[in-house]
């Protein structure tokens, strides 16, 4: 497959438009109008998650979070701003590569069997308020899942490509936000991956300060386009054109959160976790960790799976599901006789030599993407740029 | 990250594979041969009338129906794409489920996968084997592609051990190829009872008094993962360099494309960057306990 995109054909990327909040809503009803099912950040059970949205009157204006390891809380922000959140406990996978799907469904038939796959077309999905460590996270799970050619230690042999999740990044329409605030555990700037959109989306999203300020300015957003659908969408919505003081804030807000990143990842992560494999942190970090799974549940770009069968009491109808898996369960690494790593130690270095080292062996590209969502959702708040860290400085100590 | 990987929106364009990986092929059992106690052998034909094209070293994901599936090495003859064979022990669930289909029974293939042995490597060199029990099934494709291209190959050597004389697995083919002019076949068994005139003893020791020039020499190590050191400790004290060793490794294979992440051992899936690894290329991972 090539690497050029089919949206990338257009002579042109027209010049950026301010939209307010009723241009943001006729975003998401022109969405809406073209078959998608636009799915956004939503106030729920005391979270922002990624749920379908009718209107911009679903977003959680005003409200902001406050993460830390092992924390996560919302309460109202200084303004109204729609996006001045962070990211929360889900990510856009969910949505690429849902955590159950069903692989094929069987048939007895005499004493053979026959075998359907599910026909249904991928889903039209719009994603709205996608950040720049999430985009990153995309285009990661794209080499994972074939969609994209990368230079790792695989790249020589047989590509396969997951034809579902590629169906459904094809059929994705983005629309990413810059953020103009960052968290105590994002490290997106360190690993160079945010915390402005490089690219990858079809609508790019500035929050214009002066929306979170009270009693200044109405909500604005300017808005750029990243592709030719996004033009032609742009084109559509009620927006004035975007002057240089617009482009001057848009920039200054995203240098903004820039200057707030809470935490930040140490540099060349990768040699240094794969020359340390017997590193007595290991042993620290495994007294900590509860093995819980949650950090490859909220990560952005884990991607292991395991597959059910089951069967129908009479024997004769069967399914196959995937479902998502984690690492750091001890049946992960089962082979008759046993799991190969049986304790907690050689999960958690699995997941994390893997997230920050191995996968640029396999995939020409680091596995971390600085979302800091690992840190935030771990109950014991193991943080994963400080477990690096202290190995790094034991190095330097040594 | 490089920037480069931040590529446009809907990057895909054409993703329609071949046939989805993730699909069994339904196949029909034809022949079921009994092997050594808790082993069996399957020849199967294809039923939707597609050759089944393999190579030595090579592995499938076997379905029972309404059961499960299982990663199992292909043992017969790469040469012929219209029987497909596999040599299996009880262990668990599914191959227990296996062992009770008859000919006439269908079962699910999904594959080839997996980094098959290299065999133009060798070319010009003494070819030794190394394996023991059920290992020999994982070996026996390549042993036979060897010698079909015999004239490309020294000598050729097959050093097998097994635990008792109860348990040596193909039996009539090692004589067979004991038989060959062109082939030295060396078996060893761990115990034997009182009067048993073959060798007994470890198969490491085999390697020490095969016959081969070892700086001229290929070897292949079909062993479990604690029986490859000292057999690869063999041949480096016959002078065989890691360079020229080839083995295999196991781990929990599922998905068969790199997808599941089960079966990854440091940076590699073993499901597409093995089974079969150059041993320089792993040998660092022999040190490390649970990776």
């Amino acid at each position: 497959m090539e690497r050029t995109a089919p949206t990338t054909g257009h002579p042109t990327i027209p010049d950026p438009v301010v939209l307010d909040r009723d241009g943001l809503d006729a975003l998401i009803d022109a969405l809406r109008g073209d078959g998608y099912t636009v799915i956004g950040p939503r106030l729920r059970d005391g979270a922002i998650v990624l749920d379908p949205v009718e209107s911009a009157d679903d977003l959680p204006w005003g409200w902001i979070d406050e993460q830390d390891g092992g924390r996560y809380r919302l309460m109202p922000g200084d303004g109204n701003a729609a996006f001045a959140h962070t990211v929360g406990p889900q990510s856009w996978k969910r949505h690429l590569y849902p955590p159950r799907q069903t692989l094929w469904t069987g048939r007895r038939d005499g004493r053979g069997f026959t075998v359907d796959t599910p026909t249904d077309p991928a889903p039209r999905q719009a994603f709205l308020g996608v950040r720049a460590c999430d985009l990153a996270a995309m285009a990661v799970q794209d080499r994972v899942f074939g969609v994209t050619p990368h230079d790792g230690r695989s790249a020589g042999q047989e590509r396969f490509t997951d034809t579902g999740y590629a169906a459904r990044r094809a059929a994705a329409f983005i629309v990413a936000v810059n953020c103009g605030r960052a968290g105590r555990t994002c490290f997106c700037d360190s690993v160079g991956t945010g915390p402005k959109a490089a690219g990858g989306y079809d609508l790019a999203l500035t929050e214009l300060p002066g929306a979170e300020l009270p009693g200044r300015g109405a909500p604005a957003f300017l808005a750029a386009a990243g592709s030719a659908a996004g033009a032609a969408l742009l084109a559509r919505l009620p927006g004035r054109p975007a002057g240089a003081e617009d482009r001057a804030a848009a920039e200054a807000a995203v240098e903004g959160a820039r200057a707030q990143m809470g935490r930040a990842m140490v540099s060349d992560a990768g040699p240094l976790l794969a020359r340390n494999l017997e590193h007595p942190r290991w042993a620290e970090v495994a007294a900590r960790c509860l093995n819980c799974a949650n950090c490859t549940m909220v990560c952005p770009t884990c991607f292991c799976t395991t597959v059910e069968d089951s069967t129908d009491l009479s024997g004769d109808h069967v399914e196959r599901w995937r479902r998502w898996d984690s690492c750091f369960t001890v049946d992960f690494s089962y082979i008759h006789g046993g799991a190969i790593r049986q304790s907690g130690l050689s999960r958690y270095r699995q997941w994390m030599t893997h997230k920050l080292s191995s996968w640029w062996e396999q995939f020409g590209t680091s596995g971390c993407t600085g979302c800091g969502r690992c840190i935030t959702w771990c109950p014991v708040g193991i943080d994963i740029t400080e477990e690096a860290r202290a190995i790094k400085d034991s190095e330097g100590r040594g | 990250m490089d920037s480069a990987l931040l590529s446009p929106a809907g990057a895909a364009a054409d993703f329609s594979n071949k046939a989805d990986p993730m699909v069994p092929r339904p196949f029909r059992i034809v022949r079921r041969l009994r092997e050594v106690d808790g082993c069996f052998t399957l020849v199967l034909e294809s039923l939707d009338g597609r050759p089944y094209v393999f190579r030595p070293g090579q592995f499938n994901m076997l379905y029972v129906f309404g059961v499960g599936e299982v990663a199992i090495s292909v043992s017969g003859d790469c040469r012929d794409p219209n029987r497909l064979v596999h040599t299996v022990r009880e262990v668990g669930t599914v191959t227990r489920a296996m062992a009770a289909l008859r000919p006439g029974d269908s079962i699910g293939v999904r594959g080839p996968f997996g980094h098959p042995w290299p065999i133009e490597e060798a070319y010009g060199h003494d070819v030794l084997f190394v394996t023991g029990t059920i290992g020999l099934a994982p070996l026996r494709p390549l042993i036979m592609e060897v010698l079909n291209r015999r004239e490309h190959f020294g000598k050729v050597v097959l050093c097998y051990g097994s635990r008792g004389t109860h348990d040596i697995l193909y039996e009539k083919q090692l004589h067979q190829w004991r038989g060959r002019f062109d082939m030295q076949v060396h078996v060893t068994v761990h115990s034997a009872p009182s009067g048993y005139r073959g060798r007994v003893g470890s198969v490491a020791n085999l390697v020490k008094i095969a016959r081969f020039d070892p700086e001229q020499t290929t070897a292949y190590v079909c062993r479990s993962e604690t029986m490859t050191r000292p057999a690869v400790q063999a041949l480096y004290e016959r002078g065989v360099t890691a360079d020229r060793i080839y083995v295999t490794l196991e781990r929990n294979m599922k998905c068969g494309v790199g997808f599941c992440g089960h079966c990854q051992m440091g940076g590699s899936f073993m499901c597409k960057d093995g089974p079969v690894y150059r041993y320089d290329t792993i040998e660092h991972v022999f040190s490390v306990r649970e990776l």
